[in-house]
């Protein structure tokens, strides 16, 4: 009986499992004939997972250690005097021990140099002792050459874990009203600290340095105001990234902004209001009009790029048959007075075009690009927002005899405004950043005719390494952006709806 | 209404509403058929190419499916070509590209399921500081701060291993992840916990047994946020990696993009492979996308 409900209960479970295995042998069978040529192997996947699951791993433990600290001080109570001193000296030392790795972790990434100070010494201390127990763990033979650094971690955890029982046994619980919010918070928190704040840090502080190739990045760069005001004044007054300045860069970025937002806007726009009515293949056009969007962005970057070649791209075949055709027809046209001259006007403007080299038109290619591949989003987005709005208010200004610019004027737009608003800005601060269709079709080519000032940022640290130049850029487009953002929550009180 | 099929047609084909005129809703299909043309035909080039035979890809063609179309390209960048002793990348790149992007999301998504919790139900200090930054950190491109990235990357040593790419796009992830998962949770309401509180059950048991279980939509959407948003992704790998064993599809995929002549028909056979499942998925789950766009980003 037991047995039944135990196969019925996990049979869906065994079902699954079941399929995949199917699924990974058949795939196998059909894959181990071309096996030869193919680059993939067990052992690179092996070896992958071991990676990452030790990573995962020691992620977990030290969050583990983490979130039991806390979680002690927040609900524990210690039981009397004598186990108060206890504790908080317990707690007083591993937040020491903490912050000497955070510290040490600084040091190690060139945010602070420590050099040979007594401090130093202080600092090192924690890891001195962990390399001393891993090479006598090693030495004593209990551990292998290689695991050596996971057994020295395991007892450093245990021990720490026999501090927190001592804690536990000598406290009693107690009620905390936020701290279970703070113990929850703080996995992502420390997440955020040591991918966001820190890395912001070490940008600013090194916006205020020399380094670059010649330095060996931060190896022996100098930190002073002076270079910060070096690299102010080379980003403003020298070249951005090779040839380009600053301020032509910075108007065709919001050039290039402006340009993508209108388009997307309203070609998402028109395209929505297209579909916001009962039609017949309503869903068929919306599956094909979504499939820019869905397609992932630098396969289709990548596949424009190539069409956009000036003999076998499909930008210049259709341009040079449509050129071909007026030829033809003010050939025949030739006599009739004005249609002629219109034709011959025509074929002689309309042809294949040099998107690579023309720097105009190399712009108009990426903006073409990007226009194509941004409209679908726009048009989803404003399509949500025009399905929300009630059918009534339009049948009773129908009534009121209202035409239909006026209907959309003064009914669809205001009732648009909380979707399309935050769509625009965001849209806007996207674009701004935008340069993976810039950096894929054009490279920024020619002579950084079509760069942006992220794009420009980008070469500046990746192929000209100007580390220290490229931070202090960093942080003037972020002042550019922060004062975007802050006007935007100002004007739409957007901070408040999301902070309630 | 007569019953001839032909008007029958018209009828079922003009549909009418709010007094469109025949002549407008056939102007409208119109308007959208040239759309969708529009959308679809480079999509559709790029699969002609990868059908086009090698001697034939130069061409100034512009029919769909090729002369002598084939297979080829698809078998050599599936599995190598044994004639020229030619060995195939293609799956290297997948497994490399999913191991990183899948272990990113699946971070960014447990971190951002618990703390996206304590911000839309816990009112505590640090709240209102923690909540802007989040949104900041939305306008904040990644770009920013790839460079002092690339040198901690480089610093711990992880220059050329996932570890180092799953750590620079977990900067972009969680922070949009808690954003997105904080909508959500806002949507759910109260009362549900309040009267298990009540019950006597902790807030531990709560989240486990009742968030946690009616936001599985959510927590699906948010992985696939985050799964779409590094899947692609070109500029960041190629700063952290520049081995060939190490590359993701993107990087992978540029290397035939970059000789146009030789390797065309391979670029384009190995986009049709990636992007086909993707695309699926993607049109698939669009519906959801969409209701966690506007959960999420666009709630601003």
């Amino acid at each position: 009986m037991e047995n039944e409900n135990f196969l019925r209960k996990n049979l869906p479970a065994i079902l699954w499992i079941a399929v995949l295995a199917s699924i990974y042998f058949v795939l196998s069978s059909l894959i181990t004939p071309f096996a030869a040529g193919i680059t993939l192997n067990s052992k690179i996947v092996v070896e992958r997972l071991q990676e990452i699951g030790s990573f995962l791993f020691a992620i977990l433990g030290g969050l583990a250690i983490i979130e039991i600290y806390f979680y002690q001080i927040f609900f524990r109570e210690p039981l009397n005097q004598t186990s108060r001193i206890i504790t908080r000296a317990i707690q007083i030392v591993l937040g020491l021990l903490t912050l000497t790795v955070v510290i040490y972790f600084f040091d190690l990434t060139d945010l602070i140099k420590l050099g040979d100070s007594a401090f130093s010494k202080f600092v090192y201390m924690p890891l001195d002792l962990f390399t001393d127990l891993q090479k006598s763990l090693i030495s004593s033979k209990i551990a292998a050459k290689d695991s050596g650094k996971i057994i020295a971690g395991i007892i450093l955890s245990l021990g720490i874990l026999a501090l927190y029982a001592v804690i536990q046994f000598t406290s009693r619980s107690k009620n905390s009203r936020v701290g279970l919010a703070y113990l929850l918070i703080m996995p992502a928190f420390i997440g955020t600290l040591f991918l966001i704040i820190y890395p912001f840090l070490f940008e600013i502080k090194l916006a205020f340095s020399n380094a670059s190739l010649g330095t060996q990045a931060t190896k022996n760069a100098e930190y002073g105001l002076i270079y910060g005001w070096d690299n102010l004044k080379a980003l403003f007054t020298g070249s951005v990234a090779k040839d380009a300045k600053f301020f032509e860069v910075f108007w065709r970025t919001i050039l290039w902004t402006s340009i993508n937002v209108t388009f997307h806007t309203l070609g998402g726009m028109g395209l929505a209001i297209l579909l916001n009515r009962p039609l017949r293949f309503k869903g068929f056009y919306r599956t094909l009009l979504v499939i820019p969007w869905a397609i992932p962005t630098t396969i289709a970057a990548m596949a424009l790029r190539n069409e956009f070649d000036s003999r076998y791209g499909m930008f210049n075949i259709i341009l040079g048959n449509i050129n071909t055709w007026l030829t033809t027809v003010s050939q025949n046209t030739e006599n009739i007075v004005g249609i002629g001259n219109g034709f011959a006007w025509l074929a002689a403007t309309i042809g294949p075009v040099s998107w690579k080299q023309d720097p105009v038109w190399a712009f108009v290619s990426v903006l073409l690009a990007n226009i194509w591949l941004g409209i679908p989003f726009m048009s989803v987005i404003i399509l949500g927002g025009l399905q929300s709005i009630s059918q009534e208010y339009y049948e009773a200004a129908e009534i009121d005899g209202a035409s239909r610019w006026q209907q959309f004027r003064n009914i669809t737009l205001p009732l648009l405004r909380p979707v399309l608003t935050p769509a625009i800005i965001l849209g806007v601060v996207w674009t701004f950043n935008k340069f993976d269709i810039i950096y894929l079709i054009t490279q920024g080519g020619p002579q950084e005719k079509t760069d942006i000032l992220v794009s420009s940022m980008y070469k500046a640290a990746f192929q000209f390494y100007r580390y220290g130049f490229t931070a202090m850029f960093a942080l003037v487009i972020f002042a550019i952006l922060f004062v975007f953002t802050l006007f935007y929550l100002k004007s739409s009180g957007g901070l408040k709806s999301a902070t309630e | 209404m007569s019953n001839n099929p032909l008007s029958r047609f018209f009828g079922w084909f003009f549909h009418r509403s709010r007094g469109d005129s025949p002549f407008k809703t056939l102007m409208i299909h119109a308007t959208l058929i040239v759309a969708c043309i529009i959308a679809v035909y480079p999509v559709l080039r790029v699969v002609t190419i990868s059908l086009r035979p090698n001697d034939t890809l130069l061409t100034t063609d512009l029919r769909i499916i090729p002369e002598n179309a084939t297979l080829d390209n698809y078998k050599e960048v599936l599995f190598g070509d044994p004639e020229k002793n030619r060995q195939s990348d293609f799956f290297l790149w997948i497994w490399n590209s999913i191991s990183v992007v899948a272990v990113t999301s699946v971070i960014s998504v447990i971190l951002a399921a618990i703390s996206a919790y304590a911000f839309s139900r816990f009112r505590f200090p640090g709240r209102e500081a923690g909540l802007v930054f989040l949104l900041t950190t939305q306008m904040i491109p990644a770009g920013m701060l790839l460079l002092p990235l690339f040198i901690m990357i480089a610093k711990l040593k992880m220059i050329n291993t996932s570890l180092g790419l799953i750590i620079a796009y977990a900067v972009t992830s969680v922070p949009l992840t808690i954003w997105t998962l904080k909508g959500y949770y806002d949507t759910i309401p109260v009362d549900l916990e309040e009267a298990a509180l009540i019950d006597g059950a902790s807030r531990v048991t709560v989240f486990t047994k009742i968030i946690l279980p009616l936001s599985t939509p959510a927590l699906a959407i948010a992985f696939l946020f985050s799964f779409m948003g590094g899947w692609s992704e070109y500029l960041v790998a190629r700063v952290v990696l520049q081995k060939n064993e190490i590359f993701t599809w993107p990087l992978g995929i540029f290397t035939f993009a970059q000789q146009f002549t030789v390797s065309w028909g391979q670029f384009a056979a190995a986009s049709v492979l990636i992007a086909i499942p993707v695309m699926a998925l993607f049109l698939y789950s669009s519906k959801w996308l969409i209701s966690g766009l506007t959960l999420g980003s666009v709630k601003g």
